[in-house]
């Protein structure tokens, strides 16, 4: 944490240093680029990263996610909580104060029937909404009047903060989306492509995949914000494209998402035109154990199924030495430098639920070796594999399609080789490798391999929903059309007992408590996942560009507003 | 002729019909799902929901159809609404893009500008260095600059233009600074700056595209010239006294030309498809930057549509071309 | 779209000088004829280097492991990042593993896909071509089918071949062999039209050639016909459409792998070292120029190769 509240102090230092209080549309043009292009600007249909953060402009929640994970109200006057009666003490209900005065960029007033309608719009079931889970838990919206609004949820919620709050779902304006709902949402393309907000911009052309030209919202509720009159965001090409254009040519003020080797973003900070921020949030990269046996001999009923568990990886010692064998360091150093950074968590985030697991960090050969040989896996026939009661430690070892990816592996493969297990690696295109296809063999649900590796996170700050993946039943199975959350078939009644208590719990501290020790059972207690690297965000800014705040619990430029020209 | 140039018209129909099925199959095996690129942090659930709005419950079926229809009979009255000011298209179905959830039409015809602006400027700047390279090329065969013109051309068709792109960038716009390295498609030309900054961006990408089209044309270019030059008529309009200058650029040129100029329009369809690899390298988020991206993404209405236009236009131009050889080669009859 | 072509043939092909020395005299001597072609060839200086340095490069990217027998996969992590050395004479990448040794397993795949998707090309458009040209009765379909094929638009349709074709192929064949066979075949399926339309407007005026009648008159049988008598005389503009779809094969290869459709990133092939190094284009340029150099003198070499085999064999089809 201290890197990023370093980071952060810095970033607050400019941002009231030089603030020579400008007024609106004071300081010209901004550009920024992300060298994924959004093509929609509705983050209700397309759940892109790209997307909803380009709607951010625009679009607004009720509460977000500031840079330190805290939330801080934006269109609501305040956080609510059980303390100041916003949250109902059974905590089945929410109530929300709007505040006073706030226009749309067309002029007219936000009120609570734009609030109610949102969820509406959301929840229609025909919508295709990507963020619907965000609307889950709720029975009923109810407008008590323009600015009040209650949530009720379906049952109590100890941790209530997801309709309404982060980027993902923001309110929209009743009277441009009202013939969009459900089965006519596609078919509002003007809507679509320039919503209504209450955000600092508005857009003036939008071109799918290509660039969004915006201006400053004439309605915004600070008079003074935002310094900028004109902005552009431009959409594709690659990364290296996309920082150069702002360290090294200076074409662009914002670079969004640099993921380049150290040394290619080291040499072009050097360019001398902008400097490079970073902030970590929840994303691990990580290799899940196979449970089960994936073996092709079996039955497709029972392969890969709690039936079947694995011949070799369900024996601890066998995983804890593949974790033991890992640099991670190195593999931080090749793959991601400065936005990455080793883990042993799996939740490496915010701070109040990481747990102080550090024993991963540093690589030890010979303790891993000694591990397998005191388990009773040693080389009987001289080939360099170990193996016991004619079982052989050899691996499939399988992931996404992706040049750092397939670097890891081979370096892997390499340590793995070191201690005696023979790896054979595969890689996947990364479209059928999450895509998700029941059909497919290839899908990371299906897990017909020994170990795999990707990255995952979760929504905001509350690891609640995210622990609760790895839930005994909610394996991926031929019953379930091979959907479902616990990728590693791990089954632990008493880890199950952990997930309703934390359910129940709405204490802060408790739920940490109880977090961590989850966190503690996945990782070091069965190396059930082996997490390596805590992938954060690396972006760029132009040396003239003040008030970045990286945010990787929100959009990432949910502050656009307090952007301004350093002069 | 006319005949032949509707018969020609009719017997494509089917052709267009079997390519747009072939096309529309062939996407349709895909194994990729278009819900691939939403972040594995939204449920299974939500992502079936999302695939069923998409309409993928689907057969193929009915999908076709509905591709058909919505393509040969509400988007030519979008356009003649568009044209006319006309409602007959009101309140029907487009088609529909499933990335950005907007009518696919829309978007081409967005794109199309800096394409043709692009590909078609070099296209047009390939065709005017090439024509008299192989001209002189052919006249002094063997000679120093043949020599030299062969080398230059073999070496824009070798060298992959993803290798000169890169090349390109590097020198002019981090090491010189001389040209942007991203092509901004909303710049508005009105006025003489603004025109210059339009030539600026152009010119990289531009000369990639023009020296490998440059290199084939002059290569066509050449081998007509070779096959006319040592033909009787030029050595009789030799023997009649005319000048060289005549000879050369009246006689031997205008026969010259005739494959030339059809396999040139042969070479239009590319124009429109896009140059994928130049647009991919230098930012020109054109139509072909669209085809890739969408493809990526698994966005099969917008790839579907994609591909049909180009064979569309293939097919068109294959028939102009042919046209073109009749109108211009006396020998050729149609009948 | 056929017949402007067939037409124009007679007109055009003229007796130039050079045409006069190959022009296939059917009673003379085969020995004679390559020695003529040999003469031809020998004169276009740019062909006779183009031949040796392809010559060069095939055996040095096939025969060159046996001498540097670093493994290309071995990952040496301390000596990342180096430039040319004596240990490493083109430097080592971001893993430590070693350029030379990577830049002569990514040439055998680069070559070998050239190669096969060449052959299976050939042989697609020399099959349409002879029988389109020799039975009448194929002849509208089989160039019905060429003009349909050629009416594809063919890099999109690639690209969404190679889309969607990989997770299956690559499932069924391991990804290494099962991404080669799915871009040989694509490649080839995609290039094999030109060929077909020469080999067949040969094939069109050989057949009314008098040894073939003579041989007709004998009762040679069709098969016996084609192969002894046709696919002989044809072989010129296929020996030239084979530098050109090795040419093309090896660009297309790289251009798949540059947008990152090719083989998967750990598989070397001279497409993806350069796909790979292009970030590092400003630190270590020589990682970028290796696999665009050889590239492009590939390329070269054989398309010079193919001018000179062209003017040499037949200088009718230059051009074309």
């Amino acid at each position: 944490m201290t890197l990023k509240s370093l980071l952060l102090g810095a970033a607050a230092s400019t941002v009231l240093s030089p603030m020579a209080m400008a007024e609106r549309g004071s300081d010209g043009h901004v550009g920024i680029i992300y060298w994924q292009a959004p093509s929609s600007l509705n983050p209700y249909l397309s759940g892109g990263t790209k997307e909803i953060e380009a709607a951010s402009l625009m679009l607004e929640p009720l509460i977000r996610f500031d840079p330190t994970g805290k939330l801080v109200p934006f269109l609501a006057e305040e956080v609510p909580t059980v303390e100041n009666g916003g949250v109902s003490a059974d905590l089945t209900s929410l109530t929300y104060t709007l505040k006073e005065g706030l226009l749309w960029s067309d002029g007219t007033p936000l009120t609570t029937a734009d609030v109610a309608f949102t969820a509406e719009y959301c929840m229609h079931p025909e919508g295709g909404c990507a963020q619907s889970h965000k609307y889950d838990s709720v029975k009923e919206i109810e407008v008590v009047d323009d600015r009040t609004v209650v949530v009720h949820f379906k049952e109590p919620q100890p941790y209530p903060y997801s309709t309404f709050v982060g980027n993902q779902a923001p309110i929209i304006q009743k009277a441009q989306f009202a013939e969009c709902l459900g089965a006519r949402a596609p078919e509002c393309t003007d809507a679509n492509f320039g919503p209504i907000g209450t955000g600092p911009f508005v857009v003036t052309d939008f071109r799918p995949n290509d660039v969004i030209q915006l201006e400053a919202n004439p309605n915004y509720r600070d008079p003074d914000k935002p310094a900028f009159a004109t902005m552009t965001f431009k959409g594709g090409g690659d990364a290296t494209a996309a920082g150069r254009a702002v360290l090294e040519t200076g074409e662009f003020d914002y670079a969004w998402n640099l993921q380049l080797a150290p040394d290619v973003l080291a040499n072009m900070e050097a360019g001398g035109k902008g400097k490079l921020v970073s902030a970590f949030g929840t994303l691990v990269e990580r290799i899940e154990m196979n449970m089960t046996d994936p073996s092709p001999d079996l039955s497709r009923e029972i392969r890969a199924t709690r039936e079947a568990p694995h011949p070799i990886l369900t024996d601890l010692a066998v995983r804890k030495a593949l974790s033991m064998a890992i640099d991670r360091d190195l593999l931080v150093e090749i793959g991601y430098g400065q936005a990455g950074r080793p883990t042993c968590n799996l939740v490496p985030g915010p701070e109040v639920y990481a747990s102080d697991n550090t024993d991963c960090l540093t690589q030890d050969v010979e303790g891993a070796k000694a591990l397998l040989e005191e388990a009773g896996w040693v080389d009987s026939d001289g080939d360099g594999v170990r193996d016991k009661d004619g079982k052989k430690l050899s691996l499939l070892f399988q992931t996404s399609t992706n040049a750092v990816r397939q670097d890891f592996q081979a370096l892997i493969k390499q340590w793995w080789s070191d201690i005696g297990v023979e790896t054979e690696l595969r890689n996947i295109d990364a479209s059928i490798f999450f895509g998700g296809d029941a059909g497919s063999d290839d899908t990371f649900q299906k897990f017909y391999a020994d170990v795999e590796m990707y990255a995952n996170n979760f929504d905001g700050t509350d690891p609640q929903a995210y622990l609760a993946r790895y839930r005994c039943g909610t394996e991926p199975s031929p019953s379930s059309q091979w959907q479902g959350t616990n990728i590693n078939r791990f089954c632990d009644p008493e880890y199950d007992a952990m997930i309703d208590e934390l359910a129940k719990t709405a204490d802060l501290d408790k739920r940490s408590e109880l977090a961590k020790k989850m966190n503690d059972v996945l990782t070091k207690d069965t190396y059930t996942v082996v997490p390596l690297v805590d992938r954060g965000r690396v972006s760029a800014h132009s040396l003239s560009l003040g008030g970045v705040a990286l945010n990787t619990w929100d959009s990432e430029i949910w502050n656009a507003a307090d952007w301004f020209r350093i002069k | 002729m006319l005949t032949f140039t509707i018969r020609r018209l009719v017997l494509s129909i089917p052709t267009l019909l079997f390519i747009s099925l072939v096309i529309f199959l062939l996407l349709n095996l895909a194994p990729g799902d278009p819900m691939a690129n939403v972040p594995i942090t939204v449920p299974d659930e939500v992502k079936q929901r999302m695939r069923e709005a998409l309409g993928l419950g689907e057969s193929v079926y009915v999908r076709f159809y509905k591709w058909m229809v919505q393509f040969f009979w509400i988007e030519p009255q979008v356009l003649i609404d568009h044209y006319f000011g006309t409602t007959f298209s009101e309140g029907k179905l487009r088609v529909i893009s499933w990335q950005t959830r907007s009518p696919v039409m829309d978007i081409v015809v967005q794109r199309l500008p800096q394409t043709l602006w692009v590909v078609g400027m070099s296209y047009v700047v390939g065709v005017l260095i090439a024509l008299p390279i192989g001209i002189i090329s052919a006249y002094r065969q063997y000679s120093v600059f043949d020599q030299v013109g062969t080398f230059i051309s073999m070496l824009g068709f070798s060298v992959p233009t993803f290798f000169t792109g890169v090349l390109l960038i590097v020198i002019f716009s981090v090491k010189l600074g001389w040209f942007p390295s991203i092509y901004d498609t909303t710049l508005v030309v009105n006025s003489w700056e603004t025109f210059l900054a339009q030539l600026r961006q152009m010119v990289m990408p531009v000369f990639v595209l023009a020296l490998y089209n440059a290199s084939q044309i002059s290569r066509f270019m050449r081998a007509s010239m070779l096959d006319n030059l040592n033909q009787d008529y030029v050595r009789t309009a030799r023997a009649k006294g005319l000048s060289e200058k005549v000879v050369v650029l009246v006689h031997v040129l205008r026969n010259s030309m005739i494959p030339v100029v059809t396999v040139i329009a042969l070479g239009v369809p590319q124009v429109f498809g896009g140059a994928i690899i130049t647009e991919q390298v230098f930012k020109v988020n054109g139509i072909g930057q669209l085809l890739i991206t969408s493809l990526q993404a698994n966005d099969l209405p917008m790839v579907q549509t994609l591909t049909f236009i180009f064979a569309l236009l293939i097919v068109l131009f294959n028939l102009i071309a042919d046209v073109l050889y009749g109108v211009l080669d006396p020998r050729i009859r149609y009948d | 779209m056929t017949e402007p072509t067939e037409k124009v043939i007679p007109g055009s092909g003229g007796a130039t000088p050079a045409g006069a020395l190959t022009e296939p005299v059917p009673v003379a001597p085969v020995r004679s004829k390559w020695r003529d072609v040999w003469d031809q060839f020998k004169i276009h200086k740019g062909a006779v280097l183009g031949g040796i340095v392809f010559l060069l490069i095939v055996l040095s990217v096939f025969l060159g492991p046996l001498l540097w027998s670093i493994d290309p996969s071995y990952i040496d992590i301390r000596a990342r990042n180096q430039g040319p050395s004596l240990a490493h004479p083109f430097g080592t990448d971001q893993l430590g593993r070693d350029t030379l040794a990577r830049m002569m397993a990514g040439g055998q795949t680069s070559v070998f896909v050239g190669i096969t998707a060449m052959a299976l090309s050939l042989l697609l458009g020399t099959l349409i071509g002879v029988l389109a040209g020799f039975f009448r009765k194929l002849d509208g379909i089989l160039m019905r089918l060429t003009d349909l094929f050629l009416a594809l638009p063919l890099l999109p349709l690639l690209l969404v071949m190679v889309m969607l074709f990989r997770a299956p192929l690559s499932a069924a064949f391991g990804p290494e062999t099962g991404i080669f066979i799915l871009i040989v075949t694509a490649i080839g399926l995609t290039s094999w039209m030109p060929t077909a339309r020469i080999v067949r407007g040969d094939v069109l005026t050989l057949k009314e050639r008098e040894f073939v009648l003579a041989a007709r008159s004998i009762g040679t049988n069709n098969t016996k016909m084609i192969t002894r008598h046709i696919l002989p005389n044809v072989i010129s503009p296929i020996m030239v459409s084979a530098t050109l779809g090795i040419a093309n094969a090896i660009i297309t290869e790289s251009a798949l792998s540059f947008l990152g459709l090719g083989f998967p990133p750990d598989f070397p092939t001279w497409g993806r070292l350069l796909f790979d190094s292009v970030d590092y284009l400003q630190q270590y340029p020589e990682r970028v120029m290796w696999p665009g150099v050889a590239i492009s003198l590939t390329v070269l070499s054989v398309n010079y190769l193919g001018d000179g085999l062209r003017d040499a064999l037949d200088p009718r089809i230059r051009g074309r």
